[in-house]
């Protein structure tokens, strides 16, 4: 893989993780180094946005007026097929277990994730 | 060894004008008339943290205000589980031998002193700043994902969830001071409106202002005063996204490790005072903790077990559900309650069973934190 992977947390498009290259171990919140073994050797990959519901609820009473604005609206944890669990939107209608693909919606200047029900 | 000599609490829920330090003072010089104890008898001091009025020295700015010069003060921050970190702390630095008469106060002023989206978002901030709460989550979304889990693996329904609701709010029926005293049934909670599901308003407690407060001691300074017998903490992550388990969490651990401790089982114990800050929260607890078998502590509510006058009395002034909750004071209140029903002096709501040992379970962040707690009547 060539670049740095498209993150939504910096305004682009994608779901990016980080991963031990000495001991495998992959996780989500970017820190720099293996929380597990301590290895200063990851790097960020891009996740192929395909995964599980875990667990999701919707939101009807929002934290600010911009989110009440577009309430009620899903948040759910998704396990990825990488092996990390990520927090996301959800589209109505889904439930635990659901096979999802996880896409894009635009922001002001950028995107959060959304999860879809995989057809 | 440590004692629990003497509590105070204020009233709990709308108290216009009221400030941290009014309503930490208020419940401070409660609980020093408590024990007995004068300004001068009080050489330590552990405090918490108030959003209202957030400092980088609340213990000290306390101690100016409220006219007292301890040997030993700081803060402590764990979120819900703080107020039971607190009272741990205290125990650990009397053993110690670094101070007698330790005050653990705290009150904020968390309903009337901030807006309520400002509570709200100040409180998301429990979340991950980068990638949780930038998607809009809240407090009750995380426990509200927890819940659809925990419900879908274990079977827990919304009707179990609010026979807690109901228990905790006939219990504040009964207690003057009570935030929400309005009597609830099971069909008012699950018709109640959604706040994130399968959450609804009245399986999330108030937002309160209120304080609380307690001496832990190194003597039995007088004839109400409880031992400290057993303690243990756990904490397994921040952020819900990085939790283990949504089925599975620290209170286990904790629990057993206090439980070890003291020298106790589960089944000894006569009082339970846990936290609650969601239906939910305290139906994981009663279960993990072990009063109540996975999935049963809606139907073990509802059969009485958790009534004043049942086996395991739970919270009898109303819990954080409804006796109201003002942030670290929150889960203060339980002590002084549990403190008042194990020493007989619970007035009209004194339970008839007389326990002899009671366990304490706090829980902070989005069951990221927990402690807990056994205590013992000896006299």
């Amino acid at each position: 893989m060539s670049g740095t992977p498209a993150d939504w947390t910096l305004g682009q498009p994608g779901l990016a993780y980080e991963a031990c290259i000495a001991c495998g171990r992959n996780w989500y919140f970017q820190r720099g180094f293996c929380p597990r073994c301590g290895s200063t050797s990851v790097e960020m990959r891009a996740s192929g946005c395909q995964g599980t519901v875990h667990a999701i609820t919707t939101v009807a009473r929002a934290p600010s007026p911009e989110w009440q604005a577009r309430a009620p609206y899903g948040i759910a944890l998704i396990d990825l097929d990488e092996g990390v669990r990520v927090m996301t939107h959800a589209e109505p209608d889904m439930a635990i277990g659901d096979a999802v693909n996880i896409i894009f919606s635009p922001m002001g200047s950028g995107f959060f994730p959304v999860a879809q029900q995989r057809s | 060894m440590a004692w629990i000599t003497g509590v105070g609490v204020t009233p709990y829920g709308r108290h216009e004008g009221s400030s941290t330090v009014s309503l930490m003072s208020e419940a401070a010089t409660a609980a020093l008339a408590d024990a007995g104890l004068e300004r001068r008898d009080i050489d330590g001091l552990v405090c918490g943290y108030s959003t209202t009025l957030p400092h980088l020295m609340l213990s000290t700015l306390f101690a100016e205000h409220f006219g007292i010069v301890p040997s030993y003060a700081h803060g402590v921050q764990v979120g819900g589980a703080s107020g039971l970190a607190m009272a741990m702390l205290s125990h650990l630095v009397v053993e110690g031998g670094a101070a007698r008469n330790i005050l653990v106060v705290a009150g904020e002023n968390r309903l009337t002193g901030q807006s309520r989206d400002m509570t709200m978002q100040t409180l998301a901030q429990a979340g991950q700043h980068r990638y949780e709460v930038p998607l809009g989550a809240t407090i009750p979304s995380y426990y509200a994902l927890i819940a659809s889990r925990y419900m879908h693996e274990i079977g827990l329904r919304s009707e179990d969830l609010a026979e807690l609701a109901v228990q905790m709010r006939r219990n504040a029926v009964r207690t003057p001071g009570a935030h929400l005293r309005d009597p609830i049934t099971r069909d008012d909670v699950l018709a109640s409106k959604p706040i994130a599901p399968p959450l609804r308003f009245m399986d999330c407690c108030p937002i309160s202002d209120g304080g609380a407060a307690f001496v832990i001691s190194k003597d039995p300074v007088n004839a109400h005063s409880l031992r400290i017998r057993g303690c243990s903490q756990a904490h397994t992550h921040q952020h819900l996204t990085e939790a283990p388990s949504l089925v599975e969490f620290g209170a286990g651990p904790s629990s057993s490790r206090a439980f070890a401790n003291a020298g106790v089982g589960v089944a000894d114990i006569g009082y339970a005072a846990i936290y609650d800050s969601f239906t939910i929260t305290l139906a994981i607890l009663l279960e993990e903790i072990g009063f109540s078998a996975r999935g049963a502590s809606g139907r073990d509510a509802a059969a009485g077990r958790y009534a004043p006058d049942g086996a395991l009395p739970l919270n009898t002034h109303g819990g954080l559900l409804s006796y109201g909750h003002c942030g670290v004071g929150g889960a203060l209140a339980h002590v002084v309650e549990m403190h008042r029903q194990l020493t007989r002096r619970a007035g009209d709501r004194q339970i008839p069973s007389e326990p002899a040992l009671a366990l304490l379970h706090g829980d902070g962040g989005i069951m990221s934190s927990h402690v807990s707690m056994v205590v013992e009547r000896t006299q």
